[in-house]
């Protein structure tokens, strides 16, 4: 049943929207999920996998906050792997295949099991504003509906356009209507309005495929799990695998010959795609000496039942926007795919976004109190930017109803501190991907400690139940046992040591140490110690342990940069500064100060166009202004 | 929680005692690590400490008075340190070099001043006369940022960091992007070879900066000699007025005196030193020591030797020293009957002079011109790294491309070792002012297809 006023109100269900509204509603705060089509809810309209590289330690970060993505995630695996282990610990994240059949399912029966959570079938036209405060939206019906708090997170369905070729039609990824009004009320309401482009590749028929022509990539023998709470649910010795294959000249030959054809090329793109996913025709003009370009044979669902998903393989590296009939030139001209059976052709898809610029670092709007946005339509792309937004958003909005301040992660805490503050600090240009080299103590966010980490504020807000903190809490009292077992036990060079050292190929010993400085040794791991001392402790905390001895000294390093950072974060800027009342500040930097009004002189040393200058003449203006302290 | 600075407070150069200051948390036990004498972790707050600056063999610099304010009643209301030293440019730079190698950074101009009305030592009215400071500053960082970045120095160090950036995005790469097999796999061998070389380069740049620092900063320029061959009546009359205690007993020369003389535009910072001879009296014996370490660090040796004496053991000693370096002898007191044996010399540029007539200075002088090419030096042209903020800079950048090399050694993964290539990267940029966060993303992209 349908009330008339919620507390909050989330409109759209993708993977920013389920994350906002979990989060509100189990927090007991009476929340609507609006969505196109319910049967779309949290679905993956492009690449079957979730995680990787800096998205894989988003995942992480979510769970440890209490959100969701990565327990769906696990139930959804077919295969899964640890990406970068010979690179070291900071830079390792999880990528899962997923079930497009299954990830959806799990979301939705999720967000069906919460009372304080309704979902409505509806497009949302119109927010309702008086006084500069949100107040509810307007359905396509006319119908209205209060709240005292609305999160967008409409993905590409604001002026959503799907091109193939010269072909444009309106509408989202699955032919869905998209709304055409609700961001001319945002440019109304002062937003400046981007259009944004992404694409993805086509599906084919997975019995269409030549398998004999293509190389063979399973997953980890291994059972990995994104959850600290999961038991892993994929049978590890059964995964389902991917396929590999490049295109070749005659693929190259094809896209050059009807470049003009695309939707890109031909100029009827207006909206800036994102530069690390490029089209194939992209790649091929762009990297003209390179003789091919590698596909992914990703399996998108094992649900035979599914109609969507269940024979669909997805072209990893072959988005496009050509005509259907190039597209079928194109995908002939690759090995095993001759005969292939092309089941959804590639497209390219235009949307609306805002300027990020114009959040606060809560996710709620400068403009519209009240008012928070995540996701696609911040400039993001990415399944799990998307997640980690949306739960932030909706953690932000429930504590303002509570008249708590917001959380805000800092960059030194987690990658969804460096996302978000790169989106309100620096704004987009094309649709913002996380990497790890955004992040600059990424030693710090590593895939193992996302708990220890966030933990404490997913507790702090009500998102892990008291059960799982306790567990969490048991974990860090561990380590520092384990820290302090290491530190007192000291070995001395006898014979029987040094023979077992010699044994593992470390350097004998001359003088007594601690096992804790014998950790050190990089050829030493928490398990030889064993041979010394027992250690009877789950994994999770020798695995702490371990990095966090072996690696001290660069984590020092880490936390001083950081420190030094953090600082700067603490002395804030008033809302209410005028920059034009500062007379040594060069122009480029007042403009730049003016548009994004940092709230600390932290955020404002980040802004490229500020320099260390400015930043010193704004401390001295801002110590006598407000010398009050 | 503000971090250390450190600045010459006294203008360098002029005068004869030159005010290091140091302001921030650790500068307590940072000043006590290099210094000989009380432990000054335990000396009250605002005393006086006399001792010595001892470099990192633990010889001894100088011989200095140190200040030690505690907060919060000092200038800037944190821990504060004043090093009192001899007041020469080599000196008072060595001391600042030693200084930087701590935890502790160079501090911008004004910055002292900055500090103490952020911590509210100074009122508001004076606080305008800092926004005024700042402001200047400011306009001549601007001006001066503009100029570099048309100049050498921003293409010398643009080039280097291009280096180190195209590695660090072939690095990041293959961390964001896993795999793609047709991308070149950076290994820790490949690193190491390639930073080896950067090592190499960065060290030249440096030494070349040296080099150049001279038309900035001047010819640091060391006369030597055994006690009363006429050192201090060459200085004199190189600079024209009566500096040094000019006297017959030797060794009464025992400070470091100075002066400066400007050649062709380009000053000739000088240095008389107490001579050196094997003696007993501690306080010469400091002088003494100076005087070697001096040579090191000189760019222009003039050797006097005494024109009517044979050449002794101690002038083949002291020959012998300064044989690496660019070197002018001078035969002294060439009106006595001479005695010294110049076909032993034959290898040297030699200028005879006596204190009667003005010709040998003058050719002296014509000497140094032709030895530093001066004519040929056209002043403006020279944006090379000129001035110790960029050298410090560019030494920690050395640095932390020998961390590289040590972490590789000790078999840490890429993504440490990463971790201090990308800090050199980031101190270059400090040189040219390019701090672009996104520098590096911005090169993956535009060099490698990656993408879904």
């Amino acid at each position: 049943m349908i009330k008339v006023k919620y507390e909050i109100i989330v409109v759209g269900g993708g993977h920013a929207g389920c994350e906002a509204a979990l989060a509100t509603s189990r927090k007991n705060h009476k929340t609507l999920l609006i969505t196109g089509n319910i049967n779309n809810i949290a679905d993956m309209p492009c690449n079957p996998s979730i995680g990787g590289p800096a998205k894989g330690i988003v995942v992480r970060e979510i769970d440890a906050l209490g959100g969701e993505m990565g327990k769906c995630a696990d139930k959804g695996a077919i295969q899964v792997k640890m990406l970068n282990t010979k690179k070291g610990p900071a830079v390792q994240a999880l990528r899962a295949q997923e079930d497009k059949h299954i990830y959806p399912k799990e979301m939705l029966k999720t967000l069906k099991q919460e009372k304080n959570l309704d979902i409505k079938e509806s497009l949302v036209e119109h927010l309702i504003v008086k006084d500069k405060k949100i107040k509810g939206i307007v359905l396509e019906t006319g119908e209205e509906i209060k709240a005292d708090a609305v999160i967008l997170t409409t993905g590409t369905y604001l002026k959503g356009m799907i091109l193939v070729g010269s072909n444009k039609t309106p509408g989202g990824p699955h032919g869905e209507r998209d709304s055409k009004f609700l961001s001319e009320d945002l440019k109304q309401l002062g937003f400046n309005i981007l259009r944004l482009k992404t694409g993805t590749p086509p599906r084919i028929d997975k019995s269409s495929i030549d398998y004999e022509e293509t190389k063979l990539e399973p997953g980890d023998l291994k059972e990995l799990t994104f959850s600290y709470d999961n038991k892993s649910y994929y049978d590890y010795k059964n995964q389902t695998p991917c396929h590999l294959i490049y295109t070749n000249n005659e693929t190259h030959k094809i896209i050059n010959e009807h470049l003009n054809e695309s939707s890109m090329y031909g100029g009827y793109v207006e909206g800036v795609g994102p530069r690390y996913c490029p089209s194939i025709e992209d790649k091929v003009v762009r990297f003209k000496d390179k003789e091919r370009h590698q596909l992914f044979l990703e399996p998108e669902s094992n649900i035979k039942e599914d109609k969507e998903y269940g024979n669909t393989i997805y072209i990893q590296g072959f988005s496009t926007s050509m005509p259907e009939y190039v597209q079928e030139k194109m995908i002939y001209s690759l090995p095993g795919l001759k005969n292939a059976k092309i089941l959804k052709y590639a497209y390219a898809i235009e949307y609306d976004a805002i300027d990020s610029k114009q959040l606060k670092q809560s996710l709620e709007t400068k403009l519209i109190e009240g008012l928070y946005t995540a996701g696609q339509i911040n400039g993001t792309s990415g399944y799990e930017e998307a997640a980690g937004q949306g739960l932030i958003a909706g953690i932000n909005a429930a504590l303002k109803l509570e008249g708590k301040s917001p959380l805000i992660l800092k960059r030194n805490e987690s990658y969804i501190g460096v996302l978000i503050d790169d989106l309100v600090t620096k704004g987009v240009k094309d649709p913002y991907r996380l990497l790890t080299s955004r992040a600059e103590y990424r030693l710090l966010l590593r895939h193992d400690n996302a708990d220890i980490r966030l933990r404490e504020y997913g507790y702090q807000v009500g998102l892990i139940k008291e059960d799982k903190y306790k567990e969490f809490l048991k974990k860090k009292q561990d380590i520092e046992e384990v820290y302090k077992l290491l530190k007192e036990a000291r070995i001395t060079p006898k014979e029987d040591i040094n023979n077992y050292l010699k044994e593992i190929r470390s350097s004998e010993l001359k003088d007594g140490i601690s096992l804790y400085d014998l950790l050190k040794r990089p050829e030493i791991s928490i398990d030889n110690l064993k041979h010394f001392i027992e250690l009877n402790y789950n994994n999770e905390v020798l695995e702490q342990v371990e990095i966090n001895v072996r690696y001290e000294g660069y984590i020092k390093k880490a936390n001083k940069e950081a420190e030094k950072m953090l600082s700067l974060e603490k002395k804030l800027i008033p809302d209410d500064i005028d920059y034009d009342n500062i007379p040594n500040i060069a122009s480029e930097a007042k403009q730049k100060l003016s548009e994004i009004r940092p709230t600390s002189i932290g955020q404002a040393s980040r802004i490229s166009g500020v320099n260390p200058a400015d930043i010193g003449v704004l401390m001295v203006y801002l110590k006598r202004k407000y010398n009050n302290e | 929680m503000e971090d250390n600075i450190v600045a010459v407070s006294s203008a360098l150069g002029i005068g004869a005692i030159s005010i290091i200051r140091l302001s921030g948390k650790e500068v307590i036990s940072i000043v006590n690590s290099i210094f000989k004498g009380k432990d000054l972790n335990k000396v009250k707050s605002h005393t006086i400490n006399y001792g010595y600056i001892i470099d990192e063999k633990k010889e001894i610099v100088d011989e200095v008075l140190v200040s030690i304010m505690k907060a919060p009643k000092t200038y800037t209301k944190e821990d504060v340190v004043e090093i009192n030293c001899h007041g020469g440019i080599a000196t008072t730079n060595k001391i600042l070099e030693i200084i930087l190698t701590k935890d502790i950074r160079l501090a911008e101009p004004g910055e002292f001043t900055k500090r103490a009305f952020l911590n509210g030592r100074i009122d508001l009215t004076e606080s305008e006369a800092v926004m005024d400071l700042l402001e200047s500053k400011t306009e001549k960082a601007r001006k001066l940022a503009l100029n570099s970045l048309q100049g050498k120095t921003f293409n010398m160090i643009e080039g280097f960091r291009y280096k180190i950036k195209d590695l660090l995005s072939r690095i990041e790469v293959n961390i964001d992007y896993p795999e793609y097999y047709d991308i070149e796999i950076v290994t820790i061998d490949k690193i190491k070879e390639e930073v080896s070389k950067m090592m190499e380069e960065l060290q030249n740049i440096i030494k070349e900066s040296k080099n150049t620092r001279i038309i900035k900063e001047g010819i640091d320029t060391l006369i030597i000699g055994k006690p009363n061959v006429g050192k201090s009546s060459i200085l004199n009359r190189l600079l024209d007025e009566e500096k040094a205690i000019v006297t017959d007993i030797p060794g009464t020369t025992r400070d470091i005196i100075e002066g400066q003389v400007t050649l062709n535009g380009i000053s000739l910072n000088i240095i008389d030193t107490a001579g050196i001879r094997k003696t007993k009296d501690q306080v010469e014996k400091i002088g003494v020591e100076k005087s070697l370490y001096l040579i090191d660090k000189a760019d222009l040796v003039i050797v006097v030797l005494n024109g009517n004496d044979k050449l002794t053991r101690e002038d083949q000693e002291i020959l012998e020293k300064t044989k690496n370096k660019t070197t002018i002898v001078v035969i002294n007191k060439n009106d006595i009957e001479e005695k010294i044996e110049k076909e032993k010399l034959k290898n040297y540029t030699l200028v005879s002079t006596n204190t009667n007539s003005d010709a040998g200075i003058k050719e002296l002088k014509e000497k140094i011109i032709e030895l530093f090419n001066l004519e040929q030096i056209e002043t403006k042209d020279h944006y090379y790294l000129t001035n110790v903020r960029q050298i410090s800079k560019a030494k920690e950048a050395y640095q932390k491309l020998i961390e590289v090399e040590e972490g590789i050694k000790n078999n840490l993964p890429i993504d440490m070792v990463e971790i201090d290539l990308k800090n050199c990267f980031d101190l270059l940029g400090e040189i040219i002012g390019k701090t672009y966060s996104d520098e590096i993303i911005d090169h993956l992209f535009e060099n490698f297809c990656v993408g879904k």
